[in-house]
């Protein structure tokens, strides 16, 4: 049987709203459609849909807009090929690129976006890891009518269940402030060529340089998932912020993520153990190089398309 | 919005079609454009890639109206026309030119995402290649052809030369007979015309599915159909109350139901209860979620140790040796004395996963019945390994006589093993007969997944006894062969894995024995290396083993002990001829060993190793079966020959190889000879396409049968020139004697104005074998080869990565270099799957691989940089001096990485797929030994 009977092409995110409205949580926002056809297909306690409302049309979920105040504005329905494209954000946000860079292939990040892969709420999606770090905020249309920005981790509830309710809300874009001078950020994820494409473990670091280039004034680390949400590795910045940059401050770091940071094992993914050991090989490797970009100014994404 | 407006491959179309539907789905069935391939429904194979608004996306999930309005090229749109002038785009130039096509299955989606490619960047280095087409799968060729083929293109789209065709060097080529001819269909597969079985469509035609059970070992106590009969549009369903003739099928042992009847058991998730033809795919999958079953679970046999325990529910009721499917032995010599004179023992135990072949093409059978249009009985459209078996299973199941039958095989989306058994073909049969109308069953991935046999899980357990002087002494093993719900090919490839468990080796003393189990996993059966993959994987490292313990390079220990012509093997065969496997341990050495070598060092975060490995592998059944290929050879009066026989080519490319042989020996061009395969009624019986035979057998049917049609049209013509027949050349389409000459088609007129037939059926038989026990030849050949494989292990994260293969196989000759490179190349790399990416992985009978996304087979990125070296020792009763290809270089790469792997970090895997995670953790513990494997992360 169909899985969806209509298919309905908004250009506005009034006009898709009150699309799914009018089915009255029967039918769902697509965009890309590389989970949610797979959903769909294969998960049995989907329903067949009523409708499916595109969202690819909606112009304000397409702008990757420098606002005035140094932030970013990404519409949520940006593939992620057009974020790997992105000579801003290459240079500002380059976790973002470099993680938007490794989800699936080519053909899904030529239509795969950003915000699907919010909106699905895996807490291990490769954006969501550089979001976190970016310290991002997303734009939320409820389905009463409320507009609302909400920081990033207020949008999940668990794995894979979301804040949005599908049926009625709308998540339309993302905002970030793009690094400054003495500011970068830099994301790695270890996986395994066997089984589901999820990443083992990801993680995402954005550095803030005081002005000698010396010592962190302040960083952000998000590692996943260690957490059936996305969340930061707070004490992994406290042993990093203020301090001055080189190996003992690492160590520091690795040690606070040993001793905080716990996550679980999965089945045919990985042991906790290997998890836990991995947050240490992607801490050596990601907080020298968004250091190294901070200090130089110099980012050029790396590992696109190797994922 | 009812309207869809697409512009295809620049012409606009306005459709009234659903807003349900994907584009691949539009696109194929409405618009009739079937280059465009369904791999998974998944956007994770890629092979549906084409191009909206110029970028190349997974048209499988894409709904269509997402591109409504939009540019959409398909295949069917990458040559250019101009006034009715096809001029093919480079890159289909290019894979045709570099062998980059062989089941041409996945070719539409890897042009396609060349296609984008190439659009973008016109100088793609090979990683720029490896990003592009990193999720655009193909199961046949190994992706280096591929590489070169799109790097050829780049060059000839800048006006730069083309790349040269990487040849491999081959002895003493002949008129046809190794040169690399272009199958004659591939042009075809380039354009997206070649049609596979879902590409047919009949008028009328209805869709079925098939009820699979709910569990994987149950009585089935109540079926209810009622409410599934009643949906509008639903034209029958059936159980096994309505099985014309006796509800059984298989290849060699009969005992897989075609339908499950109430009162009896369904033995694994795959089995079939029901079955329903309806107007539409949608509509048959909706009958089927109103059919009702009543089950009573039994206990699960998951494991073939437990399945021989005495505590272990039977899987087959009612049947001698229970849930042993067959015991295997293999004696030779004394292996007591083998041990006691032995100085050094190495006894491991080993495992090797149950794996899927992931052939790109899902089943598809379409059935037809008797009086429909010009189908005078009831045919079967399907691609198989084995028609003639197909149709005498069909018949059974029917009630009909096998005349009364007719398999029409179609061009195959890969097979590798996985489609020799029974699939939808007895239940389109059955579905057509009944609403007397065409019916289509196409298997989802998802469904093929869950249906077909697979490779045998095997537990091996493995002793070697060697001298202290490096002297193989003696061999015990045991082995366990997971053989699923029904028996398949089990019989067969687990004799092989017993058989082949000394490794190509002179060993005095063995004592092998194999229990195939049935259990409630997917049945195991024929894939590619035939249970020698498996054995090859204990027995090769067990003797890198046994060198360390003996400090003796691992290979001069296995030159010291290889077979050669005069050795005798464990089952008592005295080899004869034709042993080429000393050759390829020193062509890889040499190679190897250029520059300066080492077997293991460390970079950074890296170790690197090498490592290597020996493999045999037999040609043809073997074993006492009699082995037989009929082919037909026939010469028209315009000059043209048509070969025929019922073989399969499912991408290896038979119909090259055939036409060859017959191009050989009547002296006509390649050109003309046409090959028709696959056709109970209009081709002869080749046998099945499987155990690498068909070269040898229906190579040499065919070989025969124009040598026996050449003696007719010599006599004919030795007349007409006044000279002994034996004086005649046939060369060039001549038939000439001196100065004198005839075209060949003219020597065919004369033929028949004499009223002789020039239509030769030949009946080959292979050399005798002898059943294993009894001594003597089991096999009538055997090809040989040796791989090494260079690893890289990062330190920090366990993970293994395979920088270069070099191969070197005895083939006895290559009758198509190109195609048998083709072979080699994709055989190393779904054997490197089989060391480092897949397991399909069973809980409790129940399959968790159920989606392609959960089955990762090896892609373009995992594709290291492969030499690949032709030894050609001739066989004498080989066509040419052929042996088989198709499965030797499967089997050695696995524990070529594994030996690598040691010799990089020190940590040797006894239990496959590789796990970086096992592996780290043993390189932090400083153990040596990795026993689990990525299945068993928890």
């Amino acid at each position: 049987m169909p899985l969806w009977k209509s298919y309905h092409i908004p250009r506005t995110v009034d006009e898709a709203l009150a699309t799914l409205a009018q089915y009255g949580g029967a039918a769902r926002i697509v965009a890309g459609g590389t989970d949610l056809m797979v959903d769909l297909q294969y998960t049995d306690h989907v329903q067949p849909l009523e409708a499916l409302v595109d969202v690819t049309r909606v112009q304000e979920m397409l702008d990757i807009h420098q606002e005035a105040d140094d932030s970013c504005r990404l519409g949520a329905a940006v593939t992620h090929a057009t974020i790997v494209k992105s000579t801003l954000l290459e240079a500002r946000a380059t976790c973002l690129v470099e993680s938007c860079g490794v989800v699936g292939g080519p053909q899904v990040r030529n239509v795969g976006t950003l915000g699907g892969n919010v909106a699905h709420a895996l807490p291990a999606g490769d954006g969501t890891t550089s979001l976190m770090a970016l310290d991002a905020q997303a734009l939320v249309a409820w389905g009463g009518g409320l507009h609302e920005w909400l920081p990033l981790p207020a949008l999940f509830r668990g794995p894979g269940v979301s804040a949005l309710d599908h049926g009625k809300d709308l998540l339309v874009a993302f905002r970030f402030t793009l690094c400054a001078p003495g500011e970068a950020t830099a994301f790695k994820r270890i996986m395994r060529p066997q089984g589901v494409a999820l990443p083992i473990l990801g993680c995402a670091v954005w550095v803030k340089l005081n002005a000698a280039r010396t010592h962190y004034d302040d960083v952000r680390v998000c590692v996943s998932p260690v957490a059936p949400k996305p969340v930061r590795a707070v004490e992994v910045e406290a042993a990093l912020r203020g301090q001055p940059v080189g190996q003992q401050t690492l160590e520091n770091a690795v040690a606070a993520a040993h001793r905080t940071l716990h996550p679980r094992a999965s089945a045919y993914r990985a042991t906790a153990e290997y998890r836990q050991h991995m947050i240490e090989t992607l801490l050596r490797q990601t907080l020298p190089l968004a250091t190294e970009r901070a200090k130089t100014g110099e980012a050029r994404a790396e590992g696109v398309g190797l994922g | 919005m009812s309207e869809l407006k697409l512009t295809v491959n620049g012409v606009e179309h306005h459709l009234d079609v659903p807003e349900s539907r994907t584009l691949a789905f539009v696109l194929r069935y409405d618009l009739g454009l079937t280059g465009t391939k369904i791999g998974c429904s998944e956007a994770e194979c890629g092979i549906c890639t084409v191009h909206v608004n110029g970028t190349p996306v997974n048209s499988c999930i894409f709904p269509a109206f997402k591109a409504n309005g939009a540019q959409v090229k398909t295949v069917e749109g990458l040559a250019a026309r101009d006034n009715g002038h096809e001029h093919l785009h480079p890159l289909q130039e290019a894979f045709i030119e570099h062998g980059a096509v062989q089941c041409g299955f996945c070719t539409p989606g890897l042009l396609m995402t060349a296609a984008a490619l190439l659009d973008e960047n016109s100088s793609p280095s090979e990683t720029d290649i490896k990003i592009a087409l990193k999720d655009t799968y193909c199961r046949c060729t190994g992706y280096t052809s591929v590489l070169r083929a799109i790097q050829s293109a780049a060059a000839v789209r800048r006006g730069d030369p083309k790349l040269p065709v990487a040849e491999p060097h081959v002895s003493e080529p002949m008129r046809s007979i190794s040169q690399s001819e272009k199958v004659q269909d591939i042009e075809d597969r380039v354009t997206g015309r070649a049609k596979y079985t879902d590409d047919y469509t009949f008028a009328g035609m209805l869709f079925a599915r098939t009820l699979r059970a709910r569990y994987p070992h149950a009585r089935v106590l109540r079926i209810d159909t009622s409410r599934a009969k009643a949906l509008p549009g639903v034209h029958a369903v059936l159980t096994a109350a309505d099985v014309p003739g006796e509800n059984i099928h298989g290849l060699v042992h009969l005992d897989w139901p075609v339908l499950c009847a109430v009162g009896d058991k369904v033995r694994y998730m795959g089995d079939a209860v029901a079955i329903i033809a309806a107007d539409s795919e949608d509509l048959a999958a909706e009958a089927l979620k109103l059919i009702e079953v009543d089950y009573a679970p039994l206990t699960v046999v998951d494991d073939p140790v437990f399945a021989r325990s005495p505590e272990a529910p039977l899987v087959h009721e009612g049947r001698e040796g229970g849930n042993l499917l067959k015991h295997i032995k293999v004696r030779h010599g004394d292996i007591e004395r083998g041990f006691a004179e032995s100085d050094v023992i190495v006894e491991r135990t080993y495992r090797t996963p149950t794996t899927e072949h992931a052939f790109l093409e899902p089943e598809c059978a379409i059935g037809v019945p008797a009086g429909y249009g010009d189908h005078d009985k009831l045919t079967i459209y399907v691609g198989s390994q084995i028609p003639y078996q197909d149709r005498n299973q069909i018949a059974r199941a029917m009630a009909l006589s096998e005349e009364q039958v007719r398999v029409k095989g179609v061009l195959i989306g890969g097979g590798f093993g996985g489609k020799e058994d029974i699939a939808g073909q007895i239940h389109v049969a059955m579905l057509a007969t009944v609403t007397g109308r065409p019916v289509k069953m196409l298997y989802t991935r998802q469904e093929s997944l869950l249906f077909h046999p697979k490779r045998h899980a095997t537990l091996i357990r493995i002793k070697t006894g060697v001298k202290r002087d490096g002297t193989l002494m003696a061999v015990e093993a045991e082995l366990y062969g997971d053989g699923g719900a029904y028996a398949s090919l089990s019989d067969k490839v687990m004799t092989r894995a017993t058989t082949h468990a000394t490794g190509p080796y002179n060993v005095a003393h063995a004592k092998i024995d194999c229990y195939a189990m049935y259990t409630n996993n997917p049945p195991s059966g024929a894939f590619r290396g035939f249970g020698v993959t498996q054995s090859a994987f204990a027995v090769e490292q067990n003797m890198d083993l046994v060198a360390e313990a003996l400090g003796i390079d691992p290979i001069a220990f296995r030159l010291k002990n290889a077979q050669k012509v005069g050795v005798t093997t464990a089952t008592g065969q005295l080899l004869r001829e034709s042993v080429g496997l000393i050759e390829t341990i020193e062509k890889v050495s040499a190679d190897m060993h250029a520059g300066h070598f080492r077997w293991g060092w460390r970079e950074g975060d890296m170790a690197y190793g090498w490592g290597i490995a020996c493999a045999y592998k037999n040609t043809g059944l073997g074993g006492g079966a009699p082995d037989r290929a009929d082919a037909q050879v026939e010469a028209f009066a315009d000059g043209s020959v048509e070969v025929r026989t019922s073989s399969a080519d499912m991408g290896q490319g038979l119909l090259a190889v055939l036409a060859q042989c017959a191009a050989e020996e009547l002296g006509v061009p390649y050109k003309h000879v046409r090959v028709l395969l696959s056709d109970t009624d209009k081709t002869p019986n080749g046998g099945p396409t499987t155990a690498s035979r068909q070269t040898y057998m229906s190579g040499n049917a065919v070989r025969l049968a124009a040598i026996n049609l050449r003696d007719t049209l010599s006599r004919v013509v030795a007349e007409e020139f006044d000279c002994p027949p034996e004086r005649l050349i046939f060369e060039e389409g001549l038939v000439r004697n001196n100065g004198t000459s005839m075209p060949f088609a003219d020597a065919v007129k004369l033929a028949h104005a004499q009223g002789l037939s020039t239509n030769i059926l030949h009946e080959y038989w292979g050399p005798k074998t002898q059943p294993l026990g009894t001594g003597g030849d089991m096999h009538f050949a055997f090809s040989y080869a040796t791989q090494a494989a260079l690893v890289g292990v990062h330190l920090h994260t366990g993970e293994v990565r395979v920088e270069k293969i070099i191969s070197a196989t005895d083939i006895g000759r290559a009758i198509n270099p190109l195609l048998v490179q083709g072979q080699i190349e994709g055989g190393i790399i779904m054997a490197l799957g089989n060391c480092l990416t897949e397991s399909f992985i069973v809980e409790q009978g129940v399959p968790w691989s159920t989606l392609l996304a959960r089955y990762k087979m090896p892609s373009i990125k995992h594709t290291p940089h492969i030499t690949s070296y032709l030894v050609e020792h001739r066989t004498a009763d080989g066509p040419y001096g052929a042996k088989g290809v198709g499965e030797i270089p499967s089997i050695n790469t696995s524990p070529a990485i594994c030996n690598a792997i040691y010799n990089a970090v020190g940590v040797r895997i006894f239990s496959l797929p590789v796990d970086q995670d096992a592996l780290l953790r043993a390189l932090r513990e400083g153990e040596h030994e990795v026993h689990t494997a990525w299945h068993d992360v928890h």
